[in-house]
């Protein structure tokens, strides 16, 4: 191995320590006895108990997962829209506009992006009486900016993809909605799945949108945790990181193994 | 169908024209293909015979022009209405569908029974040799087999025309040149058109009943591949189409003069033409040795000698001072 | 075709480009504590001149750019020599390696960063690891820091660094470094030579992908900096939330975006590039 490679992997290793050792520690600590988290007083199950009987955090973790489930969903469907108008519709008025409101919300500041949403949310209660901030606001908002994200893997996905397919099909006799729904969609579904997932994951984890969107009423995950971890560690917060980093790393897996397995 | 349509051409196309932006790919193209011919449009790249073969699947739409297919006049329908199927260069297979699957899709299409089509599919598999491989995904098979899957997708549904593009282009030399008399013998025991496009003469020459060779968007002629090689009607036609010298008339105009058809020794010949040259090149390609001699009247000439005998080196080296002679009727008279 | 483009175009007009207008609007209006909302639509500069005219603001700017800047530096320093071993591995190991990479980021920001929390605390382990280790005798705090701030962003951006770089670098081609060996040239030479200007859109890609949102940051300046740490995204939500004025915070969120517009530019046509060449 030369020099430079042994620097890099050594890099590597640095790296990956320094990604998974605050982890593997919070992990640690979801099972001392101790309610700091400097010390270690042995082992106890108690933490986790106390997670399950916290209805607050039961009932946060509850909604967060149906604005998660509608919000994805309806990225996707939006997304796959957006990205397969973007890559065969070369030409139609706004398409500039359009291109660029696509991808604006990945890289619009969220704190940027959740007062531009309240100030709308506000304005339509004026005007209209509603929508009430809550649930649907929250979905609303969640949707906008995941968009994004399956629409440039759909697009990527569309951009490799051979045109000559879709062409064979209504050569043999595939009216277009068919060829799309033979061909092209169980081809690029994969991509759609994938950013599906992506849009899942950011509505399940997104704390500043949904502050702004959210009201008085509706408290999600992130909203419990973040207002819980200002006033300081708690181990229950440690359990609820030792179940998220389980189920990603399963989800991780089984996508990778998912994705391996070859069309 | 009217006993009328039976007997007229399977293809009628009139002045047919296909223009992307300011460029021309198909320009006011004529042409009639009979019933069960085996047609090839033959050209290099860029002249117009994929544009032509797509608006006769239905991909492209035409400018201007008709275009009718047994009879009735097919310009305006889409492709998944039109009774022709095509076999696509690259395959086009279906990657998440088996073979079977690949093959039954455009049955499916159509509405045909389950039972049914698993029978047209085991039938036509049978005729490409893939009864075995009915439950292969395409990524599991060699490229030949995908060509056969291709070809057999588009026959199961007994089209009226089969289009293939480029059919062979895909394939090593070897299998391809097995694969060109398979083709013909499954387009004469099924009685079918088939209409090809390819830029490999020889593969045309070889397969077609009839070919049309192309330039600039233009068909600039019609023939039998014997017509065409021994019968060209231009200088651009006697050039793409094999080896030619093309000599300046005496009286005007010009002759085509294929290199096999030119007598080549030492000694003057005892032929109507003959002139004098010097050996400026030589190419052994084992069956036949070529010849470059410089003449006086009509520059580099090319000659072509078979290699009948085994023996070392032609009778000929470079530098030689030659003699060529040739019959008066060898050479072909060129309208353009 | 005309639904799939409409459907959308019309969602994200109404709740993306209209919502941006409307920040625009009211921060050209005044602030109305009285009323509710709190605000007096009109076309004043007022919120605008304040911000340009108070050190507060002009220092939050300067202290966003600044950490922002330098957390990404630091992220480029250590992902790129990541994603370059990642690059040289076999390839039947990368997916693992980009996997382990990758899994972070799948997991809860808030719980990444509350994570850090408990490492930095008074006493705690960082801490405890300093004062065992020698490497200093009173480390002091470091929650609360600035340092706290930097480690927070570098830890939670890094894999947006480590992605892209990869990309560039996995579709290197051998080759070209053994033809720069070659032609003479030394590892180091071939590296600057060669490597360093074909991973420069990777390169741009993860530090603009870093600083984009690191600019804006709320939640690590919040949880993992002090009193002391200002940064522009904890002013507006500041701003907004705690002091109730709307214009300000809103003219905030648009100088924060003309001030991205450029980054933001520069990055989009960057991804447009490389998704031409893959076409």
């Amino acid at each position: 191995m030369t020099g430079r490679a042994r620097f890099a992997f050594g890099m590597l290793a640095f790296g990956y320590a320094f990604l998974y050792l605050p982890i593997a520690l919070v992990i640690v600590y979801s099972f001392n006895e101790s309610r700091l988290v400097t010390v270690w007083s042995g082992f106890s199950l108690k933490w986790w108990r106390a997670l399950f009987a916290n209805e607050a955090m039961l009932e946060a973790a509850w909604l967060s997962l149906r604005i998660a489930l509608v919000s994805a969903t309806g990225a996707a469907l939006l997304g796959l829209a957006a990205g397969y108008a973007l890559v065969r519709a070369p030409r139609f008025p706004g398409r500039t506009l359009f291109g660029s409101l696509v991808v604006a919300p990945m890289v619009m500041p969220e704190v940027v992006m959740g007062i531009s949403m309240l100030l709308l949310f506000v304005g339509s209660e004026r005007l209209f009486g509603g929508p009430d901030r809550g649930f649907l606001t929250i979905a609303i908002a969640h949707t906008t900016f995941s968009v994004a994200f399956v629409a440039i893997v759909v697009q990527a996905r569309l951009t490799d993809f051979d045109r000559a397919l879709e062409e064979a099909a209504m050569d043999l006799g595939a009216t277009p909605w068919v060829t799309f729904r033979t061909i092209t969609l169980p081809l690029i579904a994969p991509a759609v799945g994938s950013g599906w997932l992506l849009a899942f994951t950011l509505s399940l984890d997104d704390l500043i949108l949904t502050q702004f969107v959210a009201g008085a009423q509706s408290q999600t995950l992130p909203m419990r945790v973040y207002s819980s971890v200002r006033l300081g560690v708690d181990p229950q917060i440690n359990v609820l990181a030792t179940i998220v980093v389980t189920i990603a790393a399963c989800a991780l897996v089984l996508s990778g193994w998912l994705t391996r397995r070859k069309v | 169908m009217s006993i009328a349509s039976r007997d007229g051409p399977i293809v009628r196309i009139e002045g047919l024209t296909k223009r992307f932006g300011p460029i021309v790919a198909v320009d006011r193209v004529d042409l009639e293909i009979a019933r069960g011919e085996l047609f090839a449009l033959l050209g290099g790249s860029g002249c117009g015979k994929t544009t032509l073969l797509r608006m006769l699947a239905g991909f492209e739409t035409p400018d201007a022009g008709r275009l009718f297919i047994d009879g009735q006049d097919m310009t305006d329908v889409p492709p998944y209405r039109r009774p022709v199927n095509m076999m696509f260069q690259s395959y086009a297979l279906f990657p998440h569908m088996d073979v079977a699957a690949n093959v039954g899709y455009g049955l499916r299409r159509d509405g045909v029974k389950a039972p049914e089509i698993a029978a047209r599919v085991a039938e036509i598999l049978e005729l490409v040799h893939l009864q075995d491989h009915a439950r292969r995904k395409p990524s599991q098979l060699s490229g030949g087999q995908r060509q056969r899957v291709a070809l057999a997708r588009a026959l199961v549904k007994r089209p009226k025309i089969l289009l293939l593009d480029e059919p062979l282009a895909a394939l090593d030399r070897k299998l391809r040149e097995a694969t060109r008399f398979e083709m013909v013998r499954l387009q004469e025991q099924l009685g079918l058109t088939f209409v090809m496009v390819t830029h490999d003469q020889e593969e045309a020459m070889s397969m077609a009943t009839r070919l049309a060779v192309m330039n600039a968007g233009r068909i600039v002629q019609i023939g039998t591949p014997h017509a065409i090689y021994e019968h060209p009607v231009s200088r651009f036609v006697a050039d793409f189409i094999g080896i030619a010298n093309i000599l300046a008339l005496p009286e005007g105009g010009w002759m085509a003069l294929r290199p096999e058809k030119i007598t080549l020794a030492a000694a003057r010949p005892d032929l109507p033409q003959s002139v004098s040259g010097r050996i400026v090149d030589l190419a052994y390609e084992g069956d036949r040795s070529l010849y470059h001699v410089a003449t006086e009247p009509h520059g580099t000439m090319i000659v072509s000698t078979a290699n009948t005998s085994r023996a070392a080196g032609g009778a000929f080296s470079r530098g030689q001072q030659v003699w060529l002679g040739w019959a008066d009727e060898a050479g072909q008279r060129l309208e353009a | 075709m005309r639904f799939v483009i409409g459907l959308p175009f019309l969602w994200l007009g109404l709740f993306f480009l209209l919502p941006c207008l409307l920040v625009l609007a009211i921060a050209l209006g005044t602030n109305a504590p009285d009323s509710v909302p709190p605000v007096e639509l009109g076309f004043s500069f007022k919120s605008f001149a304040l911000l340009f005219s108070d050190d507060l603001y002009l220092a939050a700017w300067l202290s966003s750019i600044r950490i922002a800047a330098t957390s990404t530096l630091v992220a480029l320093l250590l992902g790129y020599p990541m994603a370059y071993a990642i690059a040289r591995t076999a390839p039947n190991r990368r997916p693992l390696l980009l996997m382990l990479v990758v899994l972070p980021f799948w997991t809860s920001f808030l719980i990444r960063i509350y994570a850090w929390m408990g490492l930095l605390a008074d006493n705690g382990l960082i801490e405890q690891f300093l004062r065992w280790s020698g490497l200093a005798s009173n480390p002091g705090t470091i929650l609360g820091t600035e340092w706290a701030v930097h480690l927070g962003i570098v830890y939670a951006y890094l894999p947006f660094m480590v992605l892209p770089l990869y990309a560039t670098l996995e579709k290197l081609d051998d080759s070209l470094l053994e033809a720069a060996a070659d032609l003479g040239a030394r590892p180091l030479a071939a590296f600057l030579t060669v490597t360093l200007p074909l991973s420069l859109p990777g390169i741009v890609a993860g530090c603009l992908l870093v600083f984009i949102p690191a600019v804006g940051e709320f939640v690590i300046p919040d949880l993992l900096g002090g009193t002391g740490t200002l940064m522009i995204g904890k002013v507006l939500w500041d701003e907004f939330f705690t002091n109730g004025d709307w214009p300000l915070a809103s003219a905030v969120a648009v100088c924060l975006l003309v001030l991205l517009v450029g980054p933001i530019a520069i990055f989009q046509r960057n991804q447009a590039r490389s998704l031409e060449k893959r076409s």
